[in-house]
């Protein structure tokens, strides 16, 4: 069991492929929720909702105040002691739903402060012509806000297709599960995690061609 | 057919506007001059509910308010019946020129995309800027800004548009083209008023000058009178200053 075994190492990229689809499903529904949870977060903060606002702060700071492992294991494992209606709920959707609070309180903070970097004649202008505060936002302020919010909005992401290997804490077998079930069987622990950090490296760096690719495209629209 | 009474605001607690009173008739067009700081911004933002006032009744087309009692909807009422020119433009920054006229009329009231783009399209012809329509603001010199502006103004009905010193935000050489325009909404009876230090212009082209210090209104009259014979001592001494200064 010495030296470094190459071909053992490229044998397990189609058995950790298998479960890529679990990873990045559990990043695209929870970046999907993530972002709407933001943005009705953010609109309570803009828009000082009396009672949502002060909502909305205290989520947001639970959520970006305490680790993401202590959420999901709060909401996986705490939670339907309590709540008993929460005991079949599978691991899965309890990483989904954890993942999509704590990136909703980051992307909210980006969000929010993306609108208050509009500047402020474009609001004005929109009343002046007859608009709600709704249809200003929704028509003329949110599309330049998203401009400035994605670069970071895009790093969270980022952030959540890592992160989403924490999930493997709760029983959920996506790529990093299953690397150390290889690694727990065959004893070759540095291939068995080298292959899955390189597939991860792999997946940012796309993901990074992307957002490099949407900056350049916003950019250039106006 | 507009009719502002007992409007005031402060801010902090200085009194910006004190009891003002104006009309205006159908197809007027008023200029108002003064000092800086003199609260002339203020006046016109109060109108369309920019800055909230503390006190005034208004009557504008068929729509009485009262500023203590207005209900948020009467104030969306209110922004329709009034126009607004901005010293900055402030156009739509992520719209195209065609757009920033057709917005309102889709999203305000409702027109479909297709008339409301020819709509706009009808109005870029009128301000010379067909060329211009899928180009956005950042692309387009101060004046075809500040002329989309003024178009953007011209897209719905309204019962006056306001102008808070529509061209002194630009480079000289972008000023006449969109005094030009103004002249020409004034030859078709379009109701205005409008903040100006251009003294030229408002003595060319208004009805009636206001001239107001200090949060009022001081004294008020057509050009002739109001430039050539002015009463209060505080007049004569702002024309005799800015007429001095006056460099065009
Ligand atoms: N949002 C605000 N908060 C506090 N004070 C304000 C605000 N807006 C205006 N003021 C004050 O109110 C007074 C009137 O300002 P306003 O902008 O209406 O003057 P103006 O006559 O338009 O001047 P100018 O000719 O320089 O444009 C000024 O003293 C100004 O500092
Ligand atoms: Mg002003």
């Amino acid at each position: 069991m010495s030296g470094f075994d190459f071909n053992y190492m490229f044998s397990l990229f189609p058995i950790l492929f298998k479960y890529l689809g679990t990873t990045l499903e559990m990043a695209f529904i929870g970046l999907f929720f993530a972002l709407g949870l933001a943005l009705v977060l953010s609109i309570f903060r803009v828009f000082k909702i009396w009672g949502f606002n002060q909502f909305a702060v205290v989520f947001i700071s639970f959520f970006r105040g305490t680790p993401l492992l202590v959420q999901l294991f709060l909401l996986y494992y705490g939670l339907p002691q309590v709540f008993p209606v929460l005991i079949g709920i599978d691991a899965f959707t309890a990483s989904i739903i954890g993942l999509s609070l704590h990136f909703s309180a980051y992307m909210a903070e980006s969000i929010r402060a993306a609108i208050d970097a509009v500047s402020k004649n474009q609001w004005e202008a929109s009343f002046a012509v007859g608009m709600t505060r709704m249809q200003a936002l929704r028509r003329i302020v949110l599309p330049q806000a998203f401009r400035i919010a994605l670069p970071s909005l895009m790093n969270y992401f980022i952030d959540m297709i890592k992160s989403t290997s924490l999930a493997f804490t709760l029983g959920v077998t996506e790529i990093m599960a299953k690397a150390q079930m290889e690694a727990a069987s065959s004893f070759r622990f540095f291939e068995a995690f080298l292959a899955v950090a390189l597939i991860y490296w792999a997946m940012v760096a796309v993901f990074t061609h992307v957002q490099t690719y949407m900056e350049k495209r916003l950019a250039k629209a106006y | 057919m507009i009719k502002i009474s007992n409007l005031s605001k402060a801010f902090d607690g200085t009194k910006v506007l004190d009891n003002i009173d104006i009309e205006i008739k159908k197809g007027e067009i008023v200029a108002i001059i003064g000092p800086s700081g003199t609260g002339k911004s203020t006046l016109l933002r109060c109108l369309n509910f920019l800055e909230t006032p503390d006190t005034g009744d208004f009557t504008v087309g068929e729509l009485k308010i009262n500023v203590q009692t207005i209900k948020a909807a009467q104030i969306t009422q209110l922004r329709k019946q009034f126009a607004f020119v901005f010293q900055n433009y402030a156009l739509f920054a992520n719209l195209n020129a065609r757009d920033n006229i057709a917005e309102a009329l889709q999203t305000v009231y409702k027109q479909d995309k297709q008339g409301a783009h020819s709509k706009a399209m009808q109005i870029l012809k009128d301000i010379g800027l067909e060329n211009k329509a899928l180009s956005f603001p950042s692309q387009l010199s101060g004046g075809q800004q500040q002329r989309i502006g003024i178009g953007r103004a011209m897209a719905y009905p309204s019962q006056a548009i306001l102008f808070d010193e529509p061209t002194s935000a630009l480079d000289p050489q972008w000023v006449d083209e969109v005094l030009g325009l103004i002249k020409k909404l004034a030859n078709q009876q379009q109701t205005m008023l409008i903040v100006t230090h251009e003294m030229e212009f408002a003595r060319d082209v208004a009805d009636r000058i206001i001239f107001m210090s200090e949060g009022r209104i001081v004294e008020q009259g057509s050009p002739e009178q109001l430039f050539t014979n002015p009463k209060d001592p505080r007049t004569q001494q702002f024309l005799a200053r800015a007429t001095k200064n006056q460099t065009r």
